[in-house]
């Protein structure tokens, strides 16, 4: 596909760099030489300077030609601008980042006027994110699937957990727990098991399952999972406000720490519920005062990255709460990785990978029964959601009769709505939709599955 | 540095440098020549080297603008000295120095010759010299990223070493498709200007050979008296042609996706029109006393096509003419052809926006407080590539002085001296007296050879990239010195 990104900052370059490697034209547009440049530098894409909102230059950068617009600039205003331009100069489709609460409550009415694809707010796609984990404490990373009804979780094998030495195969018989155990990271390797693969503590799984049968399997497997009841956040950024409205809800208390006092006014008034604290989080004693050891849960979300390590760290120490730490510049990630920060929270990289699933998809929507492609477990393992249309050689065959190539795993069977984690019994109909995990990169059709 | 991808890439170019001496060795063979079996040997060198080197792919994929050019130098180096090897193991050209100036010459489209009687060499032979031009034109690394798949960014630190002009950009988003843009819109005109010279009944033969000569403007001929003997026709074919092959390719991009007024508006290619016809008037009148207007036209205007866009073909020996035309000739050898082209020289747009900066400089000097933005194609230069042409310019003209200096040992006439300097840096071919079209470079010694080869890579590769080799060889030996003190 050809594809125009405007706006070339971090998720601007970050999407070029992956769209790049998936073998998309991509075209960049900046008003600044020098970020281009940088990217032109190190990736095989044409750079143009200039403004995104010019009609002139979204000619110039191909715009009648090309399939798919992206606008990320730092401006909601200019984003929807340039998108509605490139509407109205050609019929690509059109993408465009609107992070302003303000317009994030009518954002369907732009949409569907603006004739926009789809709009992504960083800020309230990271807030999601976290509140899944929230409310699945033991899960380290939740993905979704067949629209929302099925999850892809992602956790730690415990020491001494029950886990520790069981077969896959016998996890239904002695769990009674309907999951499906899809890949298996044990140091640098990676596992598609089967049902003889033995599990051992400090293993990374990844299963799929509805929410509610993960919850189930965690209870079951006893893997810490008390419900998370105390919920300390530091730093009143967009992301507090959006997570905190959304958690509500739910019986948590929430203690937000904020050192600016017109913002805790603010966030005050938007969330009756939670209790705000005016203070810098970074005096020490603040955060033992405000009863950290209690803390269930923790999140740095303030504006510095540094500061956000520095108080997870220190809440690490003091607690045993399951920590989220927002780190927006990845250029350390080697060295983060190594420290104990929790789960990273990224609404950059977060922006880049939702926008990344659609252009996946609407690449695989022409002229092929793929749906939707996921990169799991750090790009190395794809899950990919097909449509078994009547062509399908696999309908009606009891999977354990299929002979299906190696590192495949048919891990999920959407059923008119009723999701379906499959047993060797299990058979594909026509009209399912079917999520399948594999290592192997490249498979376009439901048959490729087939030896 | 990044030795292995260096290396890896060296070895690609031998294996398509064996590749593209199929053509000639296949014309060895239609004329039933002996000399054939060098193309043979050569072939099998090239590949010794070059099968293991492009095997093993590097693992380390760092690649910068520092690899990019010392890649494109070193390439071009490596191809000159293998591509010298037909000349000289078929004993046609005695000397190895002589062969690899003449393959020097060739590669980097200048068509300065050593030899004394051209048409004494093998039909095989000259088609070798001939077909180096045409390689040399858009330049072989860019040939390499049309069909090599390279991963990354890496294609543009090359690209930008290998062609010519004061700002490369890409035309597509990517790089092998731009590549191979390139290449489509070379090879469709050079194919049009071979069907147009068999339509003059031009042996086939003649047919290639003067086409490769003119779409890399190398300027290789397979006479002794270049274009001369050719008819009416063919020489004003060749001049168009040669005129056409020293414009920016973008305006024959932009042509090719239909936009034709952006393709016109492009202010290099103006100005490159008005030297060229300003030219073509001057010298007309000059001459115009000896062959009538017609003719005087008719041969200024191939000789301005020819000396603009650095391809060096002559229809007669213009030593001859009046010091005012030929010094005409010898500035418009210094302006060469647009930026983006096969063409050699300073180009047109360097000397453009060279010229526009001299008047923002006086008028910056009347006013101290103005502030005047440079504007070229429409566009703001940005100071980095105002600031890299002055260097540039200065660069030139150092290199300029110390050739001339060590080619005056030689202790030629001062004309043959200097233009012989001017027409490899600039890669034009025929200089004036000794050097003149009529002439040749054999009287030179190897020392002063030497120098013109360092002239035309300099040239070619548009000085920085041999530079940096220097530069880089010289951080080598003290690094070692280094070490031996300790």
């Amino acid at each position: 596909m050809k594809i125009i990104i405007v706006g070339c900052g971090k998720v601007g370059s970050a999407l070029a760099e992956q769209l790049d490697k998936e073998g998309h034209d991509i075209v960049l547009v900046d008003k600044k030489r020098e970020p281009l440049n940088s990217v032109t530098d190190t990736i095989d894409v044409m750079g143009i300077e200039g403004s995104g909102t010019s009609y002139r230059t979204l000619l110039d950068a191909g715009i009648e030609t090309a399939d798919l617009l992206i606008a990320v600039t730092g401006s909601d205003e200019l984003n929807l601008l340039c998108c509605l331009i490139a509407r109205k100069a050609s019929n690509c489709r059109t993408i465009a980042r609107v992070r302003n609460p303000q317009y994030n409550e009518e954002i369907e009415f732009i949409k569907k006027e603006l004739g926009l694809c789809m709009t992504i707010n960083p800020e309230l796609e990271a807030a999601m994110e976290m509140e899944r984990l929230i409310k699945i404490p033991s899960a380290v990373k939740i993905e979704t699937f067949a629209r929302g009804k099925a999850e892809l979780l992602k956790f730690h094998v415990p020491e001494h957990s029950v886990l520790d030495g069981m077969k896959i195969a016998d996890l239904s018989n002695t769990l009674h727990c309907k999951i499906l155990i899809c890949v298996v990271e044990r140091g640098e390797q990676l596992y598609i098991p089967s049902g003889s693969f033995m599990l051992h503590s400090n293993d990374t799984i990844s299963f799929i399952a509805s929410p509610q049968n993960a919850i189930d399997f965690f209870g079951k497997a006893g893997i810490y999972a008390h419900d998370i009841k105390n919920f300390m956040i530091v730093g009143g950024s967009t992301i507090t406000e959006y997570l905190a409205q959304r958690l509500v809800k739910s019986d948590i208390n929430i203690k937000i720490i904020e050192q600016n006092r017109e913002r805790c006014e603010e966030l005050s008034e938007l969330l009756p519920n939670a209790l705000i604290i005016n203070a810098n989080a970074t005096d020490r004693n603040i955060l033992l005062e405000e009863g950290i050891e209690e803390a269930d849960a923790f999140a740095s979300l303030t504006n510095f990255d540094e500061e956000n390590i520095i108080l997870s760290l220190y809440a690490k120490k003091h607690s045993g709460a399951k920590i989220f730490t927002k780190i927006t510049r990845l250029t350390y990630d080697d060295i983060t990785a190594e420290m104990p920060l929790g789960i990273i929270v990224n609404p950059k990289l977060i922006t880049a990978d939702s926008i990344l699933q659609y252009a996946r998809a609407m690449q695989n929507s022409m002229g092929s029964n793929l749906e939707t492609l996921y990169r799991i477990v750090e790009d190395k393992v794809e899950a990919l959601e097909f449509l078994a249309n009547d062509n399908a050689k696999l309908l009606g065959v009891p999977l354990e009769a299929l002979s299906l190539r190696p590192n495949i795993l048919v891990s999920c069977i959407n059923r008119n709505g009723e999701i379906i984690i499959p047993t060797g019994k299990d058979y594909i109909q026509a009209g399912d939709t079917v999520v399948v995990v594999t290592t192997n990169k490249g498979l376009k059709d439901l048959n490729d599955i087939l030896l | 540095m990044n030795k292995s991808i260096v290396f890896y890439i060296i070895g690609w170019i031998l294996n398509i440098e064996a590749a593209l001496m199929v053509p000639s060795a296949v014309c060895s063979a239609v004329y039933g020549e002996k000399s054939g079996f060098a193309f043979l040997i050569a072939m099998a060198l090239c590949l010794l080297f070059g099968i293991p080197l492009s095997l093993r792919k590097p693992k380390n994929k760092v690649f910068f603008a520092k690899e990019g050019f010392v890649t494109v130098a070193l390439t071009w180096i490596v191809a000159s000295i293998m591509g010298a090897l037909p000349f000289y193991l078929s004993g046609q050209i005695p000397s190895y120095v002589d062969a690899l100036f003449e393959i020097v010459s060739g590669f980097t489209t200048t068509g300065s010759s050593i030899l004394t009687d051209i048409e004494s060499l093998d039909k095989g032979m000259l088609f070798w010299r001939s077909f180096s031009h045409w390689i040399g034109g858009m330049g072989i690394l860019v040939f390499m990223l049309a069909i090599i798949p390279m991963a990354g960014g890496e294609s543009i630190h090359i690209m930008r070493a290998e062609s010519p002009g004061p700002s490369v950009e890409k035309m597509v988003p990517r790089m092998k498709s731009t590549a191979m843009t390139l290449y489509k819109i070379y090879l469709e005109m050079t194919l049009v200007q071979i069907v147009l010279l068999l339509i003059g009944r031009t042996p086939l033969y003649d047919a290639l050979t003067l086409t490769f000569g003119t779409a890399g403007t190398g300027g290789f001929s397979v006479k002794n008296d270049s274009l001369a003997s050719y008819t009416y026709y063919q020489q004003t074919v060749i001049t168009i042609f040669m005129f056409l092959f020293g414009v920016n390719f973008n305006v024959y991009f932009l042509m090719t996706m239909k936009k034709f007024k952006d393709a016109l508006k492009c202010e290099e290619l103006k100005w490159y029109a008005i030297i060229v016809v300003t030219a073509i008037i001057l010298i007309s009148l000059n001459t115009g006393g000896v062959t009538g207007f017609f003719g005087a036209v008719h041969d200024s205007a191939f000789q301005v096509s020819s000396i603009i866009t650095t391809t060096g073909y002559s229809t007669l020996d213009f030593n001859n003419w009046p010091t005012f035309s030929k010094s005409i000739l010898v500035i418009l050898m210094f302006i060469g052809a647009c930026a983006g082209s096969t063409g050699g020289g300073i180009k047109v747009s360097r000397i453009v926006i060279l010229f526009k900066s001299i008047c923002n400089e006086i008028s910056y000097q009347m006013h101290k407080r103005s502030v005047k933005v440079l504007k070229f194609e429409g566009k703001k230069i940005a100071n980095e590539i105002l600031r890299s042409i002055h260097v540039y310019f200065a660069v030139y003209m150092f290199i300029f002085a110390f050739s001339l200096l060590i080619i005056s040992l030689d202790n030629f006439d001062f004309t043959t001296s200097f233009t012989s300097v001017v027409t490899t840096l600039n890669n034009i071919g025929p200089g004036l007296e000794k050097v003149g079209p009529m002439g040749n470079f054999s009287e030179f010694s190897p020392l002063s050879k030497f120098v013109l080869i360092f002239d035309m890579l300099t040239g070619r590769l548009e000085i920085f990239p041999m530079l940096m080799l220097f530069k880089i060889g010289k951080d080598n030996i003290m690094s070692h010195k280094l070490k031996l003190i300790r």
